[in-house]
Order: structure tokens, then sequence, then C-alpha cells
């Protein structure tokens, strides 16, 4: 079982094109009917049927918890990536009904924090779109630094300033790059909870700079972005199900398994929450971990897969499925 | 050396390590006179320059003065003492609040310094893994009358008599880590004429 079992059937109510790269989309449910709750910092995943390949991917929901009518995503297109984020920037309109789940929470705000420091790059400013309307709704301090590399992809770097002021300082690589991260993370209150969302470079020198002042990891927050990576082709044999599946180059093994009508578990669909750890029965070859859920030892076993990002490369792979 | 000789008992009963330098941008100390040496020894060995991130509060037992100046001698950036833990838990509040995140505390002494510590430090927003402590010294126990509510002081002995009801409390291990005492329920409820003998057990 999981979130994207029980899918919801919705419209696309509007399609923006915020800046030359990034794209918002906006889905209301097909009757009208009120969406499920969420809270800032939740994903939903887009089921997109593009001829007969069907992907799922996730995306952070931008528009406000306080606002149950539409749901907004953000959308930033990705030439090399799996054809996911090019099938919503070119095929997707307003008026096609589409699929979606219901959300997922694994980067919320924790709310017994004095003091919320949220650091967005790029594309990764949209969790946190809706973790500040929750924020400013509640009361609770907040703070977001904003980079991204140009002024013109820097998308609702303008709006954010309008409707947030001084709670927001933006950045951008051509006038000068982001922020000052020890400066910033040596002189936060206690109490301060930091949240960081963008390139895989800037968590990393998040979470080691504030590691290295002295800050608890309980308060420390991330979120990599969630997009299963493509490779070659591979094949894998499923041993309950006695079955053997071929995964497409863009393609993840989560999806050709789900393709194959086997059961498996998933939540973020992004290495993150751990849901999809599948056992490995045989391995004669090399697991691409891509997931930032296994740790070292169970990697070099062999013995464990993250199949909603992770692949193999080799003669044979059997899972426990 | 007189380690902490704490038996090990419920979960809520807390358990305490030994001070090491944690990374951190204030270091913060709290001691009184039986955990003053665990500050002089983790001064001793720390790094160059670490003292100037320092911050210590102690609370001397009357009239000994050879700590104060062997605590004052470190070179600490701040060094104030109180003659009460609840001064010195006081002040404890006001330097946290001004104080920044990548701030680490240490607690050496009884029990009831380092609970009331932990429980100002929680308040002020400070995550427990920033917390560390090390217990010496007496084992005396701050106990809360669950009935009247009374927080009775440098308890020793099992039962003890709350000052306020007059009920005979059987001292538990069950810990509030939030009044920062141990609980005490009447011992001989259903029938208060009944004998207990009280001993000397927490010393
Ligand atoms: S679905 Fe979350 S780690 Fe794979």
């Amino acid at each position: 079982m999981s979130a994207s079992d029980h899918l919801i059937p919705v419209v696309v109510s509007k399609v923006v094109e915020v800046n030359s790269i990034i794209k918002r989309f906006e889905f209301k449910h097909i009757h009208g009917n009120e969406l499920p709750a969420f809270s800032g910092g939740a994903h939903i995943v887009v089921e997109m049927l593009d001829g007969s390949t069907k992907r799922k991917n996730a995306y952070s929901l931008m528009s406000s918890p306080f606002e149950r009518g539409q749901y907004a995503i953000s959308v930033r297109r990705d030439d090399d990536g799996r054809g996911g984020s090019k099938f919503m920037h070119e095929k997707v309109e307003a008026g096609m009904k589409m699929n979606i789940s219901a959300p997922v929470n694994l980067f919320s705000l924790d709310l017994r924090a004095r003091k919320h420091l949220m650091i967005a790059g790029g594309i990764g400013i949209t969790p946190f779109i809706a973790q500040m309307a929750q924020a400013s709704e509640l009361g609770a301090p907040f703070e977001l630094h904003y980079a991204a590399r140009t002024a013109a992809q820097a998308a609702y770097m303008d709006s954010l300033q309008d409707r947030f002021g001084d709670n927001v300082t933006c950045y951008c690589d051509d006038a000068g790059g982001g922020p000052d991260l020890a400066e910033l993370l040596s002189d936060q209150p206690l109490g301060t909870h930091v949240y960081v969302c963008g390139p895989k470079g800037m968590i990393e020198a998040v979470v080691k700079t504030a590691t290295d002042l002295g800050w608890p990891a309980a308060h420390i927050h991330f979120e990599h972005f969630l997009s299963p990576p493509v490779g070659q082709a591979f094949s894998v044999h499923l041993a309950k199900a006695g079955i053997d599946i071929a995964v497409g180059p863009e393609q993840s093994l989560l999806e050709a398994i789900e393709a194959s009508g086997t059961p498996v578990n998933c939540l973020c669909r992004g290495g993150a929450c751990g849901q999809c750890e599948t056992r490995v029965v045989t391995c004669d070859g090399d697991i691409a971990h891509n997931d930032h859920w296994l740790d070292d030892d169970q990697r070099a076993s062999k013995q464990f897969i993250m199949p909603c990002v992770s692949r193999f490369r080799g003669e044979r792979l059997e899972l426990d499925l | 050396m007189s380690e902490s000789l704490i038996e090990e008992s419920i979960l809520s009963r807390p358990t305490y390590g030994t001070l090491a330098i944690a990374p951190g941008l204030a270091h913060y100390f709290v001691a009184d006179a039986s955990g003053a040496e665990c500050v002089i020894r983790v001064a001793q060995a720390a790094p160059k320059g670490f003292m100037e991130k320092v911050h210590i509060l102690y609370v001397p037992t009357p009239g000994e003065n050879a700590l104060i100046t062997a605590l004052y001698a470190l070179g600490a950036k701040r060094f104030e003492h109180f003659p009460t833990i609840d001064d010195a838990i006081a002040r404890l509040g006001d330097w946290l609040a001004d104080a920044k995140m990548g701030s680490q505390l240490y607690l050496a002494g009884t029990e009831g310094l380092i609970g009331q510590a932990v429980a100002k430090g929680e308040e002020c927003g400070l995550d427990h893994t920033a917390v560390q402590c090390e217990h010496r010294g007496s084992l005396a126990r701050r106990v809360q009358c669950v009935h009247c509510k009374t927080m009775i002081e440098k308890v020793t002995t099992q039962p003890v008599k709350c000052p306020s009801c007059d009920l005979l409390l059987l001292v538990r291990d069950h810990y509030s880590r939030r009044l920062a005492a141990f609980q005490g329920v009447c011992i001989n409820a259903e029938d208060p004429t009944e004998e207990v003998e009280i001993r000397e057990v927490f010393k």
C-alpha cells in the first residue's frame, strides 16, 4: 500500500509560465470537492500518462495550506531528466484531467521552533512558499534566504519580497552569490530550526556548517530534490512474483515494478522516506544507490535497494518481491 | 575520584555521563561544589582559545573559597557565583535568553542542580542533545509531594515526611524532567496508622 494507490482525480485549472524554465500548475478536484488538508513542506505525486509510459513524479505543494480549493506546484524543466518535467511543460494544459496522490509531508516545520530559518536554492523554493504562508498565519517568526542562479530564473522572488517583506532575503549568482552560511548560522537565537531545500551541494554545505557550529541534528531539516535519475535499461527478476521485468532508460525501477502489477511500498518516490526498501536476493553486478536512506554498510552488502531512485548494471538482479 | 553511583532503574530515572567538549560557539557550565572538579578537568584539557567561549556559573558551599579561586583562575569569558541553586539557575536563564544556536550546556554536581538547569535549558529552547550532565556528590533528591505539590529539597530518606501536608511519602524513581523532581507518593494511604521505618538511603 502507498499514498499513490489512492489517487485523486483532478483537472488542471491553470498553467502559468513563471519564467523560461519554470511553469506553475494548479489543480482542482474534478467535482470541485475540497482537497485533503496538508501542512507546509508536503508534496504530492503526479501521475503522467504519456502514451504507453506511466510516470509518477513528486512535487512540493506551494499553495497555502489554508487553501483547500486547489493545489499548486511548480515544475522546472529538465531536458536531461526522465521526461516527466518535459511532459508537464509540453503536454499539460488547462482543462486536462490528471490523477494526483494525497499529500505526504516529509519536510514539515517543527512547531516547537522559536524561529524558522529557511534556506532555498532555485526550484527548492516551492515547499517554503507553503511553509511561509503557514508560519505567518501562525505568527511564528521566520526568515527565508533564497538563492538563484540569475535574477531571470529566480521564480517568485519579487512576489515573495512583496508578500513577506524583510523576512525574505534574496541572492543571485550573477549579483554576488549566496548567503554567508557561517555568518548566518552563527547568529540565530536559541531554539531556531533550519530548513534547506535546493541542490545537493547547498544541502551538504548547510548541514555541515550547522553541525560544525554545534547545531543539534534535530534542529537541521533538509529535503533533497525528489527526482529519480535516468540511466541504462536493465532487467530484474522478481523472485516471489516469478517474473522478469525490464526497466527502461527513463523509467525508475519502482515504476517498472508497479507497471508489472507487483505490489511494492512507496511514499516519497525520491529515496528519502525508506518505504520502498527492498531485499536483494541475488546481485551479480553493481547497484547504483541513489537514495539518501541506506547507510554505507547496507549499500556495501548489496542486500538492499531503494527501487524509487536506484538502478542496476550487471548480469543479474533478483529482488524479494 | 568520586564517580557517580546511580543504579539502573526505570526509564524516567535520569542517568549521567562524563563531560566532554562538544563543537560549539559558546559553552555554558553550571556546577556546585561537588561538580567543580569536573569543570576544572574539562578546562585543563581544552584546546587553546576554548576558554574565550566559556561562561561559568558556580554555587559554592557556604564559607568555601578555594574552588571559587580555582574556577576563576581558569580564565573564562564570564564567571559568576551565587549562594543558591535557584539564583544560579535564574542567572542561567538570563544568559540563555541572549544565547545563539551552537551553544552547549555542561552541568556538574548534585541532581538538584542538574535537574533544574536541564529544565531551564529546555525552557530556553536548548535541545537535550546540547546538554551534558556529570553527577557528583550527594544522591540527595529533590522530591515533589504529588498530593500537595510541595517541593522538598535534599531528601535523603526513604520514605520522607512532607513538611507541608504531613503525609509519609515513598520517593519513587519516577522523575519529572519538567519539574526537575522525583515523585513522592503517600506510602500508607490505606492505613495511615501503619508504621513505616524511615531509613537514610540517598546519601
Ligand atoms: S519511496 Fe521513499 S525511499 Fe523509495
